[in-house]
């Protein structure tokens, strides 16, 4: 059992950046021997909360930063993303599975994200995300 | 320098396209700019209309990969042609049966399985 490691980085908005802090999230959950299924769906929902910071949060804003905050230990990670934008209210984001919107783009990232992580939050304003994997959670509560 | 740039291998078998991604990931906004481009073109500036897209190379996909495709489809159906998506990892078929669009596109086992009836 080895103790939970924390970081929290700031990058700026730029999708290159974005993916080299997915790539220091996902590699340590590599060398923690997730489950390539787990390490996917991980790298996938940071690739779209990421993007999404950056583009539809900052809207590439050069003067604006992004914040990464993220702890991990065998049967954990959590990754706490806030961007500088005006944020979004999360029921307003068409539900991409309706057949009307099913030829549509959008909508599909935070779909994704609700698919494969075990937490999906976002503050009231719309502009902090929280996401969290579990691998030890069990079907019922407590 | 635009070879470098190509991010599709076409091939053809009759009257069929078959465009397979080059890419493992297909994540970068740029690149998915070029794909998308570079698939549209096979339909608007080349009349091809049989198209098959081969994933085999594919691990990872993103929502604006998605909507590239989906475009893409839309395009295909407009010119009266068919589109077919082929040897999908079951990681990313999850990701399409997840969004639900693998009700949207025809998507085949693998490429004779897409050629077949093309």
């Amino acid at each position: 059992m080895s103790s939970t490691e924390e970081f929290d980085v700031t990058i700026p908005s730029d999708t290159a950046k974005g993916r080299e802090v997915q790539e220091q999230i996902v590699g340590g959950m590599e060398s923690r021997g997730y489950a390539p299924r787990d390490v996917f769906g991980v790298r996938l929902a940071l690739e779209e909360a990421l993007v999404n910071a950056i583009k539809h949060g900052n809207k590439m804003d050069p003067d604006k930063v992004v914040n990464v905050k993220w702890e991990i230990d065998e049967v954990h990670v959590r990754v706490v993303i806030e961007d500088q934008g005006e944020g979004f209210t999360v029921c307003d984001v068409p539900d991409p599975t309706d057949e009307e919107n099913l030829d549509k783009p959008g909508g599909r990232g935070i779909m994704l994200m609700r698919s494969f992580m075990s937490v999906v939050e976002y503050n009231e304003s719309g502009n902090r995300l929280t996401l969290e994997k579990r691998t030890d959670v069990e079907s019922d509560d407590d | 320098m635009s070879a470098g740039h190509r991010r599709l291998d076409i091939e053809e078998s009759g009257d069929v396209t078959i465009a397979k991604f080059v890419d493992k990931k297909i994540l970068d906004e740029g690149n998915i700019q070029i794909i998308g481009n570079q698939l549209f073109a096979l339909v608007e500036d080349e009349g091809r209309s049989k198209i098959v897209l081969d994933f085999s190379n594919v691990e990872y996909l993103s929502s604006a990969a998605l909507g590239k495709l989906i475009t893409m489809d839309k395009k295909v159906k407009a010119a009266k042609g068919k589109l077919r998506l082929c040897t999908v990892r079951p990681d990313i078929y999850e990701v399409f049966a997840i969004t639900k669009l693998n009700k949207l596109f025809d998507m085949r086992d693998n490429l004779e399985q897409a050629l077949e009836g093309m």
